[in-house]
């Protein structure tokens, strides 16, 4: 190989490196920057596009990532496709009861999994760069991977609304997809920056996988996206209305099977009362507001 | 003008291990400045510190007078930090992590633009700038971690063993480099258990054992301060064990020679600790023949930084290595590191 550098061909003999080194200062150093500003824009840019390029030559998660909701979906609507009509509520089978669960839980997973290639990156040394580097805040790196995790939920959740339509469930209306849109960023912003506060926090992968390996199911069964909420023991209907999650199921199942919705559209009977969409879309948003302000100690932990 | 560098009193523990116990350094600007210890002596842990991706128990770090624990944000932009081990990711190409690496530094995009190329062209990188670096050879990976480093031109550039698993050639190549970056006023922080390569780069050197450090200065100023010319002597070329016990006996007789070494490691050759006289390596020479004994080999050097942290601890920089080997839990360590804080 003849790419090794050698001392006599080294090009800082010449004056370069001191040309170089003269030329246009680094970045701005008179002024940190805070969380809004170009110079966070940048750095959580510049991330975001890393896992862009990773998915890209590496699409095995989209694909994997695309299939397995559907599996989900055709499986379990298969298995209870029996069940008499009016046990699922207003749903007409329990497919289109299904799907409202299934977008959720898959945006849900992948947010909670989000921490993981960060652990990696941990353990392998790469978020030392992150970690050494003047940035503007480290929430561009739970952003970062937060707008990644959407998109991929994005994508996942149009497969899931197709199929959902094949198998005879419909279509909600174009205003209630963008709801459809808005509840699930906040639920993955949310999500994602919990995951990634257990990446600074704990001490390793298998702590991680641990932790994501005992809180997904349980929240999934623990919420309304297999069964309506009557269809629950008491104490589970308390724990299913103290779940996030089905303050994201309930509004998307809500918007399948009424065009005619509003913000003040009951969505939810709760055992504490009758919940709105609104309200649904405040819980949300709360939840997700709590879970940034959580973790930001644990990111401003020093850890190599 | 405040020191590059300057740390003071540093203390860290990871758990019940001190790592560090009382280190304190004053690096001027636009020098190399060479730690250097057996591994685990707490140089990785200072540099840690130093690089905001650990926080000290106590003690003050300064960068160009900022405070790296009250300000981390300025000491980051002034700081380039090359780890031991390079991080790459494998799946994207170099010119790609250059750019990541501009963009967390907040390096705008029209700079950015022409300096990638030069970097990648200062480094001789172009050839492979576009390939994924997880086909880098190990050189490779060293060169694009250092231009990423360098990307955003930091006044003070730290590397934790920078030639640690790298070819002779790599390794010549970065010596040469990190003189040039001097010579063009980058102060240079390297950390080092090779004796020769701090000796080779260093303007001055803190020697650090056991989280102290036992000796700091130029490697002239250290060797002069311990004193004594050093002469290496080979009677054959495989010494039997008990002439050389005789040439020992007869050697230290001598008024000029303070202490003889036999070294079992290398054919029983005699290691002799003498004042410095211009005739010394004569007087020995007559002395052998006069007792009937051949010379297959002898020298005459100054003392090496081995002999200096030979004079302050009682064993050498290979002992130290060698009883280091087995009573570290290199998996435990890293463990405790990662727990953070």
């Amino acid at each position: 190989m003849s790419t090794t550098l050698t001392p006599k061909s080294s090009p800082i003999d010449s004056p370069d490196l001191r040309a170089w080194k003269s030329a246009s200062g680094g970045g701005d150093t008179s002024q940190p920057p805070g969380l809004l500003s170009g110079a966070f824009l940048q750095e959580t840019l510049a991330m975001t596009r890393r896992l862009f390029i990773q998915l890209q030559r590496r699409p095995s998660t989209l694909v994997a990532g695309v299939i397995q909701p559907l599996i989900w979906l055709f499986l379990f609507g298969a298995l209870f496709q029996n069940v008499p009509q009016g046990l699922f509520g207003e749903s007409s089978n329990y497919g289109q009861f299904l799907a409202a669960g299934i977008i959720v839980f898959t945006a849900f997973g992948g947010a909670l999994n989000a921490g993981l290639p960060v652990m990696f990156d941990r353990e392998f040394g790469f978020l030392n760069r992150f970690l050494v580097a003047p940035l503007a805040s480290r929430y561009s790196i739970v952003v970062a991977s937060a707008i990644f995790i959407a998109a991929l939920s994005i994508v996942q959740t149009a497969a899931v609304i197709t199929l959902s339509a094949f198998l005879g469930a419909g279509w909600p209306d174009p205003l209630g997809l963008a709801l459809v849109v808005l509840i699930l960023l906040t639920l993955v912003l949310g999500v994602t920056a919990l995951s990634l506060g257990l990446t600074f926090a704990l001490p390793g992968h298998i702590e991680l996988i641990a932790v994501i390996f005992v809180t997904n199911l349980p929240l999934l069964f623990a919420s309304t996206a297999l069964v309506p909420l009557d269809f629950m023991p008491g104490w589970l209907q308390v724990v299913a209305s103290l779940n996030p999650l089905t303050y994201a199921i309930e509004p998307i199942r809500y918007l399948y099977l009424h065009p005619d919705w509003s913000l003040g559209s009951v969505v939810l009977q709760s055992p504490w009362g009758s919940i709105s969409l609104g309200v649904c879309l405040a819980v949300l948003i709360g939840f997700c507001a709590i879970a940034l302000l959580a973790i930001q100690p644990l990111l401003r932990r020093r850890i190599a | 003008m405040p020191p590059a560098v300057l740390i003071e009193k540093l203390k860290k523990s990871y758990g019940s291990v001190e790592a560090v116990k009382d280190v304190s350094l004053t690096i001027q600007p636009g020098e190399i400045f060479g730690l250097l210890g057996p591994n685990g002596a707490g140089k990785t842990t200072t540099i840690r510190c130093l690089c905001t991706l650990a926080s000290p128990d106590s003690g003050n770090i300064e960068i160009n007078g900022t405070s790296v624990v009250d300000d981390p944000k300025v000491a980051r932009q002034s700081l380039g930090y090359i780890a031991q081990e390079v991080a790459l990711d494998p799946v994207l190409t170099g010119r790609e992590l250059l750019q990541l690496q501009a963009d967390i530094y907040h390096i705008p995009r029209k700079v950015s633009r022409d300096r990638i190329p030069q970097m990648i062209d200062l480094l001789e990188l172009t050839d492979w700038a576009d390939k994924k670096t997880g086909t880098y050879s190990g050189g490779l990976k060293k060169r694009l971690d250092l231009a990423l480093g360098l990307l955003h031109q930091p006044e003070v550039l730290v590397l934790d063993e920078p030639t640690v698993g790298l070819d002779i050639e790599t390794r010549s190549a970065v010596w040469q480099f990190l003189r040039q970056l001097k010579a063009a006023g980058t102060t240079v922080l390297i950390t080092s258990h090779y004796l020769e390569e701090v000796d080779a780069l260093a303007d001055r050197v803190a020697i650090i054992d056991n989280g102290v450090v036992i000796a700091a200065g130029t490697p002239n100023e250290l060797k002069d301060r311990i004193g004594g010319d050093r002469i290496t002597l080979r009677i054959r070329e495989f010494t039997p064990d008990d002439e050389a016990r005789s040439a020992q006996e007869m050697l230290a007789r001598l008024p000029f020679v303070q202490e003889v070494i036999i070294n079992s490691a290398q054919g029983n050759s005699l290691n002799l600790v003498v004042e410095p006289q211009s005739d010394a390596l004569l007087s020995v020479q007559q002395s052998l023949k006069e007792a009937g004994l051949s010379t297959f080999g002898i020298s005459q050097s100054r003392p090496s930084l081995d002999d200096v942290y030979l004079a302050a601890t009682g064993r050498t920089l290979m002992d130290a290595e060698l009883a280091a080997v087995g009573t570290r839990n290199l998996k435990k360590e890293r463990k405790e590191a990662m727990k953070g804080t």
